[in-house]
């Protein structure tokens, strides 16, 4: 910023903008605040049933409880683990894939019916073969997470690569391009926005894959916590497995927007 | 003559049938010469590029070629908008894998002689239209090709910017002593810039008429100045049936 030759109204006009994303910041943190203290207000009054709802100070109890168990790392890392080894084996395959219709045009017309269709399938309904396939273990988790997010991973990419200017194809041609050399120096870079974006999808249904993984058939995890806390009418559990997952789905998002940040530069 | 067209036609299929694009067409082109080729819009101009490039092969007729080597300069610049402008320049030297530092130092003397030194690092979103246009033109000269193909590389500029950009392009390519072929619907730029202008018909394109320009000297300016540009234009008017 060149303070130094800015008008007076410059100055102000700036002043007004910070002043508004200050007060935008406060606003999101005062949301939380309240909704946190009503929240906690109306349990400790017995308004509400804090059996049922559990309340924040519980939450916060009950991580507590964990941690001085040990287990709550082993939960978090459980769950992590599994989300991210599926988000990057969807995000690598799916990329392959897409590279691979892309480059044969034919292809790509014989395999579009099938990820349509795949696409559509709700891939819960192949938890029990995936549980036959591959156990009870991380590996089948890991299975269901990749095949929620590769399809997208696959049809958004392949969207990206068709949708780079075709001025820029001719140009290429004109040149004497082969096709090879045109999926690296245009089609690739040309793409980049639309791989972020495929990142960001892939990143929640990664989370939605890990997640039901669990619920399908695990020993530990987030999504563990939460069935199991609900089995036994445990809803602290559940609630603070819900909060746990808020900041890591979060925090995941976050590292990608810096990415995003940082190749768009 | 470094290119000459020999009766060519070419047909294009499609599933809803088949356009004739181009019928019985003969022309020449000789080195160093500056072709404009006009018609109305959408009488397949833009093929007869493609065709002189060997982009696509001619139904009949035969399209005879010395030895050249063609660059293409485009109706929108193209530029890569990710590659600084000397990595655009660079580009069709990576495709041709002619990525030598003899001709990346060309590519650069050609850059700093027509006023990109200061613009190299640059992204070319923070450029202007013209500035960008002549990007495209020396991104197409990088390669050192024989024959330049403008398919109506000033259409999507506008009026004034048009204009200037008309000038020095023509300039450049006069100054590098190369071949062009400009394919365009605008009359006065085809008499501004060409020594010589050949009219086509409506699809199916043949030609109808050939003129040379060999007056107001040599720059597109004093060319628009010169009393026989507005006779010209009325001919060609004529002749494409305005």
């Amino acid at each position: 910023m060149k303070h130094a030759n800015c008008s007076k109204e410059h100055i102000l006009y700036l002043k007004k903008k910070r002043r508004k994303s200050v007060l935008i910041n406060l606003a999101r943190v005062g949301l939380l605040v309240v909704f946190l203290g009503v929240w906690e207000l109306l349990a400790q009054l017995k308004v509400i049933d804090p059996f049922i709802t559990s309340s924040p100070l519980r939450v916060a109890k009950t991580i507590g409880d964990l941690y001085r168990n040990g287990t709550l790392f082993t939960h978090i890392g459980i769950t992590l683990m599994e989300t991210f080894i599926g988000f990057f084996i969807a995000v690598i395959l799916g990329y392959t894939i897409a590279v691979l219709l892309y480059m044969s045009d034919s292809a790509c017309k014989i395999f579009e019916p099938y990820i349509v269709v795949l696409n559509s399938l709700p891939k819960i309904a192949l938890g029990p073969l995936i549980i036959i396939w591959f156990g009870t273990g991380y590996s089948s988790i890991i299975f269901m997470t990749a095949l929620v997010a590769i399809i997208v991973c696959i049809m958004n990419t392949l969207t990206g690569f068709l949708s780079v200017d075709k001025t820029m194809i001719t140009l290429m041609q004109a040149m004497g391009a082969k096709k090879r050399s045109i999926l690296f120096k245009l089609v690739i870079p040309a793409s980049l926005p639309s791989l972020i974006n495929t990142l960001k999808v892939a990143v929640g249904l990664s989370w939605i894959g890990s997640i039901m993984g669990e619920y399908v058939a695990s020993r530990a995890g987030l999504g563990y916590l939460i069935v199991y806390g609900g089995q036994v009418f445990k809803l602290d559990l559940v609630m603070t497995s819900t909060f746990i997952l808020c900041i890591l789905a979060g925090g995941m998002y976050g590292i990608i927007t810096l990415i995003e940040k940082k190749l768009t530069k | 003559m470094i290119l000459s067209f020999n009766n060519v036609g070419y047909t294009y299929h499609t599933r809803d049938g088949e356009t004739n694009a181009i019928e019985h067409m003969s022309f020449g082109v000789e080195r160093g010469e500056f072709v404009a080729v006009i018609g109305p819009s959408g009488c397949g101009k833009t093929t007869i590029l493609s065709l002189t490039a060997g982009l696509l092969k001619p139904s009949y007729g035969e399209i005879v070629r010395e030895n050249a080597e063609f660059g293409y300069m485009l109706q929108r610049d193209a530029l890569f908008p990710w590659r600084t402008v000397e990595a655009n320049i660079f580009l069709p030297l990576e495709v041709k894998k002619r990525n030598t530092p003899e001709m990346r130092e060309n590519a650069l003397r050609l850059a700093e002689k027509y006023g990109l030194k200061d613009f190299l690092k640059k992204k070319p979103n923070e450029l202007s239209g013209g500035m960008r246009q002549r990007v495209a033109l020396i991104r197409t000269l990088a390669a050192q090709p024989d024959i330049l193909l403008l398919d109506e590389p000033f259409s999507a500029l506008d009026y004034q910017t048009r204009l200037k950009v008309c000038d020095d392009v023509q300039g450049i390519i006069k100054s590098e002593k190369k071949t062009a072929i400009l394919v365009t619907h605008d009359m006065s730029e085809a008499i501004a810039l060409s020594d010589k202008v050949i009219v086509l018909s409506a699809r199916p394109a043949t030609v109808v008429a050939e003129h040379k320009i060999d007056f107001g000297g040599n720059s597109p300016k004093s060319r628009r100045e010169c009393p026989k540009f507005s006779e010209t234009f009325e001919i060609l008017r004529s002749e494409l049936g305005l």
